[in-house]
């Protein structure tokens, strides 16, 4: 079928965009800049526009090539990479308006800039008609909602990584005067540590619905909700790693290093149960070999 | 004696009680699960023999991980979940009662000396109008406040959002209700399968485990069967049945199912899942008497002998869709009216003429032919599943309270200080303390505002 659909083309430019966001971003931490810096975000929310907008056209191009079969972008591998980039722009850019900690975006837009990049390098872009068992209204929620917890995680994931940059600094860096270097311009590892919990605290809930509504469509399709098949489980193991990261913190106190670790550990399961599952597995879930 | 077993019950308890426990059985599941989804699970088991050699398919059938999902030792680890989150509670709850039923009217020293979220200030004028005004400015802006005196100091207090403290509880129980709904349908519920042909009815299906039929009390009749196919392709795009369910023959309910759209009667839920060819396809055969000119239609299915005039009978015994590049042909017989089979012949469904010139007592001509299909639907009966939903919406409600409110408290004290009134006032949140301290900011400067009974003028 016809893949050279425009929103594709808009992709492409999406991501440069992303890509020249995350060199000034770099650019901003080398040069200690702040203009870099607002521009580098002004970049990322203006791909982030125009991410909403090809989506929005590939929806609207669907029916063009499918006729009346046309249906929502979230229904192959493709589809759902796209997906996940532009939430993770999106919880970034949610977390950039509450906590203003522009630094924050060199850690998290290259995970929006890879999973453009493999979308559109590796990925079969066709707008194919689905087939029966994709034909429901809760695929649509259940990848949203996946999608959108996946992103809350990925974001904890990059701020933890830049957490465990800089205690290892900060711990021999002795004396009052202020850090200098890259890692000055990080924002303090206590709120760091505060973005890890706040970003995993939007990623949890929403994953938990994720999979509700997962067991839903399932229990419409095939009359199981829950039936153990390898992407179901990753999901619960997924979802068991964040649930402890989120007990040990509420009442025991990991903080700091040992949830940062617990942080990159969980979402490292959650790219497993994403792509390696799919990749490495078999199971139910089979639209992503497709 | 008594002192020691105490403490031993108490030991256990606590084990039970224990957060240590909650994380480890977590990241304990988390691990394990892996196993099952490395493993193929609940396959023959040559599979595992030809895969990894005899000795290691027996340590995996000892081990139970051939269906580890239900092994002892995985439901057993989930039974010890549910213990200690009910134990965990019931330990808990009451605390959380008491906030509810007795909440701190009084700030103590410590808390109004000591809070993060605080405001001193002087007025000249009376506590009692102060406490008055102060009062209605908090019912409109805050909470609604409890009055309460003691060493002849006034003091209000205010709450909000002191549900969200329950949102941890409400999450643990909903996850005990989900494991209800599980354990209830594992218990009163089957999967099973069945497979109905266009035009027939059946009142029994096949449960996944077992070798038996279940019957039902009722007859599923599948009416029709269609597929559809998307345009320049065999990629189906729809497949459905019109189903109707029938008791004592009469009709009762009748609907067409397709994937993702079942149908539910009586606790049992019938899915489209799968199709295929009966392989007993339907012929539509004329026949002439040779002699007369008299001439018959008949449905005639595949091997069925059926009865000519004059005592004769014929059967249709195979049939092709394409016969040496003649097109569709079947292969039939006639039988003598003692008994005996005649020579096979082909009737070519497209060259009705030559069979005319056969010679014999009939001539044949295949009119049409129809290759019925039948529907493949899963049979599930759960009667734990609403139980389950119920638990998913209230683990979905839980959580959202449980992270995204928190209990918010404020105190007002006044007392006499030298002819002025000294006016503390301080407010904590169970949860986010960034964030209600921004909001305290912004409310304080509303309250110092309203002490100072003069009405705020933002500056930029
Ligand atoms: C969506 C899942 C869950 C959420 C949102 C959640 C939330 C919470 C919260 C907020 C607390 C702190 C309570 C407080 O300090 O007042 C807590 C405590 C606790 N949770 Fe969970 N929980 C979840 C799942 C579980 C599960 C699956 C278990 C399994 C055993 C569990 C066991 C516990 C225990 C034992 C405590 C300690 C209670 C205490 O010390 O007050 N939780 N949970």
């Amino acid at each position: 079928m016809d893949s050279g659909q425009f929103s594709g083309q808009i992709f492409n430019l999406v991501t440069i965009i992303y890509f020249v966001a995350m060199v000034l971003f770099f650019l901003y931490l080398a040069a200690r800049n702040n203009t870099l810096g607002l521009i580098a975000t002004l970049a990322s929310f203006g791909g982030f526009i125009a991410h909403t907008a090809a989506l929005g056209l590939r929806w609207y191009e669907s029916y063009q090539v499918l006729g009346e079969d046309g249906r929502v972008p979230l229904t192959n591998l493709y589809e759902s990479v796209v997906f996940f980039s532009w939430s993770i722009v999106l919880v970034y850019l949610l977390l950039d308006w509450k906590y203003k900690q522009r630094s924050v975006g060199a850690f998290v837009m290259p995970f929006a800039l890879f999973s453009m990049v493999g979308a559109q390098m590796w990925l079969n872009a066709d707008i194919d008609p689905l087939v029966p068992a994709l034909q429901s209204n809760w695929l649509t929620y259940h990848v949203i909602t996946c999608f959108l917890g996946y992103a809350g995680f990925a974001v904890a994931c990059g701020v933890s990584i830049m957490y465990l940059m800089k205690i290892g600094k900060e711990e021999k860096h002795q004396g009052e005067k202020p850090m200098g270097g890259l890692l000055g311009l990080f924002p303090s590892t206590r709120i760091l540590d505060d973005i890890n919990y706040q970003a995993i605290m939007i990623g949890f809930p929403l994953m938990t619905l994720g999979i509700v509504t997962g067991a839903a469509w399932a229990n419409y399709a095939w009359g199981t909700y829950w039936s153990w098949d390898p992407k179901e489980t990753w999901s619960l193991i997924v979802w068991f790693i964040y649930a402890a990261f989120i007990h040990a913190r509420f009442t025991r106190g990991w903080v700091g290093r040992r949830a940062a670790w617990l942080s990159i550990l969980g979402f490292a399961a959650t790219i497993f149960c994403y792509l390696g599952v799919n990749l490495v597995l078999s199971g139910l879930h089979s639209y992503g070999s497709a | 004696m008594t002192e020691k077993k105490d403490s031993y019950t108490d030991r256990i308890w606590d084990f039970f009680c224990s957060l240590k426990l909650t994380l480890f059985i977590m990241l304990l599941l988390a691990l394990l699960s892996i196993i099952g989804t490395v493993l193929q699970q609940n396959a023959p088991a040559e599979e595992y023999i030809r895969e990894y050699g005899q000795s290691y398919y027996e340590l995996f059938v000892n081990l139970q991980f051939i269906d580890m999902y239900h092994s002892w030792w995985f439901i057993g680890l989930l039974g010890l979940f549910s213990v200690n989150l009910i134990c965990c509670s019931i330990k808990n709850f009451p605390r959380v009662w008491k906030f509810v039923k007795e909440p701190m009217l009084v700030a103590t020293p410590g808390t109004l000396k000591n809070s993060a979220n605080r405001l001193e200030m002087n007025s000249k004028e009376e506590k009692e109008q102060l406490a008055e005004r102060l009062s209605s400015f908090l019912g409109k802006e805050f909470a609604k406040t409890i009055r309460s005196e003691s060493d002849g100091k006034i003091f209000l207090f205010a709450q909000k959002g002191i549900y969200s403290r329950f949102g941890a509880y409400m999450t643990h129980l909903s996850i005990l209700i989900v494991m209800a709904g599980a354990v209830i349908g594992n218990i009163w519920g089957y999967k099973a399968y069945v497979n109905i042909a266009e035009g027939t009815s059946t009142n029994r299906v096949w449960a996944h485990s077992g070798q038996l039929p279940i019957d039902l009390d009722f007859t599923v009749y599948c009416e029709d069967f269609d597929i559809s196919y998307y345009p320049g392709g065999n990629r189906p795009k729809d497949y459905n049945s019109n189903l109707v369910i029938l008791e004592n023959g009469k009709e009762i309910l009748r609907k067409r199912i397709e994937v993702n759209d079942p149908l539910t009667y009586k606790g049992l839920t019938f899915y489209q899942s799968s199709y295929g060819s009966t392989g007993k396809p339907v012929f539509k055969v004329k026949v002439t008497v040779n002699k007369t000119g008299e001439a018959f239609n008949f449905n005639a299915r595949q091997g069925e002998h059926i009865r000519l005039p004059n005592g004769h009978a014929f059967a249709v015994t195979s049939f092709t869709l394409n016969d040496r590049k003649f097109g569709p042909a079947m292969q039939l017989h006639v039988n003598t009216p003692d008994g005996k089979h005649g020579r096979p012949f082909i009737v070519w469904k497209n060259y009705p003429e030559i069979d005319v010139k056969r010679g014999g007592l009939f001539s044949f001509a295949l009119i049409d032919h129809d290759d019925p299909q039948y529907t493949g639907l899963q049979v599930a009966k759960d009667p734990g599943v609403e139980v389950v939903w119920l638990g998913c919406i209230l683990m979905v409600f839980g959580s959202l309270t449980a992270f995204f409110f928190s209990h918010r408290r404020l105190w007002v004290c006044l007392e006499d200080d030298g002819g002025r009134t000294k006016v503390q006032i301080v407010a904590n949140a169970h949860r986010n303390q960034p964030g209600f301290s921004l909001a305290f900011d912004d409310l304080s400067e509303k309250l110092e505002a309203t002490i100072e009974n003069k009405s705020i003028v933002k500056e930029g």
